[in-house]
C-alpha cells in the first residue's frame, strides 16, 4: 500500500488567518453596533462602501500581481481593514473619499510591500492619516451622538450626504455636525476654560464625551473576545492603556484644571478601537513580549503627548504609524532568552 | 528506605515556555494487553540503527544464525551492535528500505528465520548485579546494544559512562511519552513496571545518583498506579514516580529535566554537565534484560494506532519485523487510513509504504485518517502573529528564524539560535497561514552544516595549497641560496687565483711537483744509464696498456684546467 508523505506536524490545524479574521470581524461588532445606535446609518454606508472598495482593490492587486485572487480574498483581512478605516472616519464622509482611503490602503500600503504580511503599515492607519492631512474638514466634521442630535438623518439623507453632496433642506454641514469631545476640549482648554467649567457642558458624561465612552465599553468588550480567544495578548493593550493612565494622572495630579483623568482619555476617542484593535494588529506590530510592550506603550505614550501638547485632537493613527516605524528595532533588541542560554540558571 | 506514595510531599514542578494542549487519542491503543507479534517469515535488521557509526556485518549470506547472536559489531565508541532476533539463515547483506524521513535504502542484513527461535547459548544469569563491577556490566549494555528507546537511539553506554569529572546528581527516567496516539511506554510501565524499575536499580549502581525521578504525564494514571506499588515493594531508595501535568512536549529530554528539576540543560550541551542523565523507561527495561539475562536488544513494545487501524493495539515486537505484518496482526487497515507515519503525529515522519523494517526506536505505527491529520493546504504568508514563539517549548522566535532560513541567511537564523530547535513542532501546528515551520528548521540545520562541512574541506584545500607554495618557495629560495654559495665560492676562488698570480692549485701543484720529479729520476737514471726493469722489454700489450694510461692522465689534467677556467664564463 502506497501512501502520500508530508511533513510534521500530521495534525489537524487549530488556526488559520480566516479564521483569525472573522473573530476579528466578530469581535468589532458590538462596537460598530453602538456606533450604528449613536451616530445613524452614515457607519453601516461607510462600512459596505469600504468593504466592497477593499475586496476590489485585494483582487485587482492579485490579479496584477499575477497571484490567485480568491485565497487572499477569503482571508478576510481586507476586509478587517475596511472596518476599521470606515469606522475610523466620520458618518457623513463623501464616499469617494472612502474609495481613495481604500484603494490607498489596499493598493499602495499593502500591496506595494507584497500584500498580507509584508507591509510595514498598518494600511487603514495610513489611509485615515492621508486622509486627515489632505482633506481635514471633511474628516473632523462628526455627527454628534443620538442623544445630543438635534437633527437625526434618515438613511435616503445621508445617502444623498454622501454620493451626491446634497444635505437636507436649511442644514449645511455645519448644523449637522459639530465637534467631537477631545476637539472640544482641546478648544475649551485652549480658551484657558478650567476642566471643572468645560464639564458643565451636556456634552459629557461619566468619563469622556457622551455617547462616545459608550462606544469605548462596547469595544472593549471587543477587545475581551479577542483576548479570550487567545487571536490577540494582553501585553499591547495593557502597555498602551497603562501608558496613557500613569501620563493622564501624573499631570491630571500636577493641575487638575488643565488636564483631564486619564480615564477622559481611555474613554473618548480612538483610545479603546486603538489599543484592542488597531495597535493588535500583527503584521505591523512588534512581535516579541518585552517588544509588545514597548511597542504598546509607546503608542499610548505619543496618543497622550499629540492630544496634549500636539496639533490634532486625536493621534492614534499617528501613534501606530510612528511605532509600526519603530517595530522591527523594537523586536530586535527585545529576543527572548532562549531555553538553556540563561548564565547560572542552574545554581 | 522509601515511604508510601501518599504520605510524600507534592514535589515542586516546574513549567517549560509554551507547549500545547493536544487531544491525546491514546484510549485508542491503551486497552488492550500487549501481545508478542507474530514470528515474520523475515526480518530486516538495519545495521544502523542508532546515532553513530554503522555497524559492522559479522556474518555471510548462507550462515545460520541464533536468536540473540551478534550478527554486527559496534565500530567506534559511539555506535551500537545488532542481533539477530531469531533463529534462521541470512539470505542477503545488502541496501534495503527502512524506516527513514528520506525513504532512501540503508545497509540491512536479512534473516530468513526457521520458526524454531533457537537461543543462542547465553551467559549464566546475573542476580546480583551490584557485585560485579561498573565497568562489566557497561560492556554488557554495550554488547547488548541497547540504545535510547523513547527515539532518538542514542547508544546508551555511552551515557552510562558519564566521565570522571562528572557527578550525577539527578537520574530522570523518562515515562512522559507526550506524544498523541503513543502508548508504549504506558503499556510497558502498567505491564513490567518491575522490569523497568530493575534497570533503575542498574542505572542507580552505575551512576549513583543522590535521586531519581521517574516523571510520567498524568494521563497515565495506570501507570503511575504500576509503578508506585512496583516502587513500594521494589525496596530502591530515593527514587520517586512524579506525575506531571499532560503538556506537549514534556517528554522532550530538555523539558522533563525542566519540569522535574527546575534546571535547563545548556545550549548545545548535554544533561551530564548538570549533574542530570536521562533514560527513557523503555531503555531502562532493556538494561536490565542486557544486565540480568544477558539478554541483548531484539524486540520493543510498539503501538498500533490511527483511525486506519482495524484493532489498535501494542505489540512486541522484534526488530527487523516488517511493519506490514503489524499492520496484518492489528486487524489490517481500515478505509480511512490516508498516512502511514512512523512516531507520533508531532515528530513522526510519513512512510510511503509498510515494507519497512521496525527497529529499535521505532515507538509507532499510526496509520491516521484524513481527519486525524488532514493535508494543511498550501501555505499562506506569514503574518507575524506570534503563535508560533508564544508556543515554543524554547522560547525561540520562530518566524524570525522562518524568514531567514526562507532567505537562506542561514548564518542569521543560528544568530536566532536555530539549533536550539528541539523540532518538536508546536510553532507549524499553531500556525495559521500554515507554513511548514519546522522543516523549514531542518532544511536550515542541513544546509548549515552542509556548508559548515564545505567551508571545512575547502579550509583545509586552502590550508593545504598554501602548505605547498610554501613549501615550494623554499625550495626554490635554498636552491638559490645554494647556488649564489657556490658561484661566491667559485669567484672568490677566481679572485685568489688571479690575485696570486703564480699561485696554483696545491693539488695541481703536487700532481707538477710529482711528475717533476719522477722526470728528474728518470733522467738521473738515463744518464747512469739504469732503465727501470719493468719498462725493459714490454710487450706490445702492455706497452698499449701504458700508453692509454698516459692519454687518460693528459685528458683528465686537461679536465681539470677547463673545469677551473669554466665558472668564470657562467
Amino acid at each position: 500500500m502506497q501512501f502520500q508523505t508530508l511533513t510534521s506536524p500530521h495534525t489537524e490545524r487549530p488556526n488559520s488567518i480566516s479564521i483569525t479574521m472573522l473573530w476579528v470581524t466578530i469581535a468589532l461588532v458590538p462596537g460598530i453596533a453602538a456606533m450604528l445606535w449613536y451616530f445613524g446609518w452614515g457607519i453601516l454606508v461607510s462600512i459596505l462602501l469600504a468593504v466592497v472598495t477593499a475586496i476590489g482593490c485585494e483582487a485587482l492587486a492579485m490579479k496584477l500581481r499575477g497571484r490567485p485572487a480568491l485565497p487572499a480574498i477569503s482571508d478576510l483581512s481586507a476586509v478587517v481593514t475596511a472596518l476599521l478605516f470606515a469606522i475610523a472616519v466620520p458618518p457623513l464622509l463623501p464616499w469617494w473619499l472612502t474609495v481613495l482611503g481604500m484603494a490607498f490602503a489596499i493598493l499602495l500600503v499593502k500591496h506595494m510591500y507584497g500584500g498580507i504580511g509584508y507591509n510595514p503599515f498598518n494600511p487603514a492607519m495610513a489611509a485615515y492619516v492621508l486622509l486627515l492631512i489632505s482633506y481635514p474638514t471633511d474628516m473632523i466634521s462628526w455627527l454628534p451622538p443620538d442623544m445630543l442630535n438635534e437633527h437625526p438623518l434618515t438613511l435616503g439623507q445621508v445617502l444623498s450626504i454622501k454620493f451626491a453632496g446634497i444635505y437636507p433642506q436649511g442644514l449645511g454641514i455645519d448644523a449637522l455636525t459639530m465637534a467631537t469631545p477631545l476637539d472640544e476640549m482641546r478648544t475649551q482648554l485652549d480658551l484657558n476654560q478650567t476642566l471643572s467649567e468645560i464639564k458643565q457642558s451636556p456634552l459629557w458624561g461619566n468619563f469622556g464625551g457622551r455617547g462616545w465612552e459608550c462606544v469605548g465599553n462596547w469595544y472593549l468588550l471587543g477587545g475581551l473576545i479577542l483576548l479570550y480567544k487567545r487571536i490577540i495578548s494582553w501585553h499591547i493593550p495593557v502597555a498602551m492603556l497603562g501608558a496613557m493612565l500613569v501620563l493622564a494622572t501624573f499631570f491630571h495630579v500636577l493641575d487638575q484644571d488643565a488636564f483631564p483623568t486619564g480615564m477622559f482619555h481611555i474613554f473618548t476617542g480612538a483610545t479603546l478601537l486603538g489599543a484592542f484593535f488597531i495597535a493588535t494588529d500583527p503584521v505591523t506590530a512588534s512581535t516579541t513580549k518585552k517588544g509588545q510592550l514597548i511597542y504598546g506603550a509607546g503608542i499610548g505614550a505619543i496618543v497622550y503627548v499629540i492630544r496634549t501638547w500636539g496639533g490634532y485632537p486625536d493621534a492614534v493613527a499617528f501613534a501606530v504609524l510612528l511605532m509600526n516605524l519603530a517595530a522591527p528595532t523594537i523586536d530586535y533588541y527585545t529576543q527572548p532568552q532562549v531555553f538553556g542560554h540563561r548564565s547560572g540558571s542552574n545554581e | 528506605m522509601h515511604y508510601p506514595s501518599t504520605n510524600r510531599p507534592a514535589r515542586k514542578l516546574h513549567r517549560f515556555h509554551g507547549g500545547l494542549h493536544l487531544p491525546d487519542n491514546k484510549a485508542q491503543s491503551n486497552g488492550r494487553p500487549v501481545e508478542p507479534a507474530a514470528l515474520p517469515k523475515q526480518l530486516t535488521i538495519p545495521l544502523q540503527q542508532h546515532i553513530g557509526e554503522v555497524a559492522h556485518p559479522l556474518v555471510s549470506v548462507g550462515d545460520r544464525v541464533l536468536k540473540g547472536q551478534m550478527i554486527a559489531r559496534a565500530q567506534g565508541y559511539i555506535s551500537a551492535p545488532v542481533h539477530a532476533s531469531s533463529s534462521g539463515t541470512v539470505i542477503e547483506i545488502g541496501e534495503q528500505p527502512v524506516p527513514h524521513p528520506s525513504g532512501l535504502s540503508s545497509p540491512c542484513i536479512v534473516i530468513e528465520t526457521d520458526g524454531l527461535d533457537e537461543w543462542v547459548e547465553l551467559p549464566e544469569p546475573v542476580v546480583h548485579f551490584a557485585q560485579l563491577d561498573p565497568s562489566e556490566l557497561r560492556e554488557r549494555i554495550r554488547n547488548a546494544g541497547i540504545v535510547g528507546m523513547g527515539g532518538a537511539a542514542f547508544p546508551t553506554s555511552v551515557k552510562v559512562t558519564p566521565g570522571p569529572e562528572t557527578w550525577i546528581k539527578t537520574l530522570v527516567l523518562n515515562g512522559a511519552e507526550c506524544e498523541p496516539f503513543i502508548t508504549c511506554d504506558d503499556m510497558l510501565m502498567r505491564e513490567q513496571a518491575d522490569r523497568v524499575l530493575a534497570g533503575v536499580a542498574i542505572l542507580q549502581h552505575l551512576l549513583e545518583p543522590e535521586q531519581t525521578l521517574i516523571g510520567i504525564e498524568d494521563n497515565k494514571p495506570e501507570a503511575i498506579a504500576a509503578m508506585n506499588a512496583a516502587l513500594e515493594t521494589g525496596g530502591l531508595s530515593n527514587t520517586e514516580v512524579v506525575p506531571i501535568p499532560t503538556l506537549y512536549p514534556s517528554g522532550g529530554e530538555k523539558q522533563l529535566i525542566r519540569i522535574l528539576t527546575g534546571k535547563e540543560v545548556p545550549s548545545h550541551g548535554i544533561p551530564a554537565q548538570i549533574g542530570i542523565v536521562c533514560h527513557n523507561v523503555g531503555t531502562a527495561a532493556a538494561i536490565a534484560d542486557a544486565v540480568l539475562e544477558n539478554k541483548p536488544l531484539i524486540s520493543r513494545y510498539v503501538t498500533i494506532a490511527g483511525e486506519g487501524i482495524k484493532e489498535p493495539r501494542n505489540l512486541e515486537v522484534l526488530i527487523g519485523t516488517p511493519a506490514s505484518s503489524l499492520i496484518g496482526q492489528a486487524g489490517g487497515y481500515t478505509d480511512a487510513a490516508s498516512k502511514l507515519i512512523l512516531g507520533g503525529p508531532m515528530m513522526g515522519f510519513t512512510l510511503h509504504t509498510d515494507n519497512v523494517p521496525i527497529t529499535k526506536a521505532a515507538n509507532c505505527l499510526l496509520a491516521a485518517s484524513e481527519a486525524e491529520s488532514p493535508n494543511p493546504g498550501p501555505a499562506s504568508p506569514c503574518i507575524r502573529c506570534g503563535q508560533c514563539a508564544a508556543a515554543c517549548p524554547a522560547r525561540l522566535l520562530p518566524q524570525q528564524m522562518y524568514w531567514y532560513a526562507k532567505a537562506k541567511d542561514l548564518e542569521k537564523a543560528q544568530e536566532y539560535n536555530l539549533f536550539d530547535c528541539i523540532e518538536c513542532g508546536c510553532c507549524s501546528h499553531v500556525c495559521p497561514s500554515h507554513i511548514p515551520l519546522v522543516q523549514y528548521f531542518r532544511f536550515a540545520k542541513m544546509e548549515s552544516w552542509a556548508r559548515e562541512q564545505e567551508k571545512r574541506k575547502s579550509e583545509h584545500a586552502r590550508k593545504r595549497h598554501e602548505a605547498r607554495v610554501a613549501r615550494l618557495e623554499r625550495l626554490e629560495a635554498e636552491r638559490k641560496a645554494r647556488l649564489s654559495k657556490k658561484k661566491a665560492g667559485l669567484k672568490k676562488k677566481t679572485a685568489a687565483k688571479k690575485a696570486g698570480g703564480e699561485a696554483k692549485d696545491p693539488k695541481k701543484a703536487a700532481i707538477e711537483a710529482a711528475m717533476k720529479r719522477a722526470a728528474e729520476k728518470k733522467a738521473k737514471l738515463a744518464e747512469e744509464g739504469v732503465a727501470p726493469k719493468n719498462v725493459e722489454e714490454l710487450t706490445e700489450a702492455q706497452q698499449k696498456q701504458i700508453d692509454q694510461a698516459d692519454k687518460r692522465r693528459a685528458e683528465a689534467a686537461e679536465d681539470t684546467k677547463q673545469a677551473t677556467q669554466e665558472p668564470e664564463d657562467a
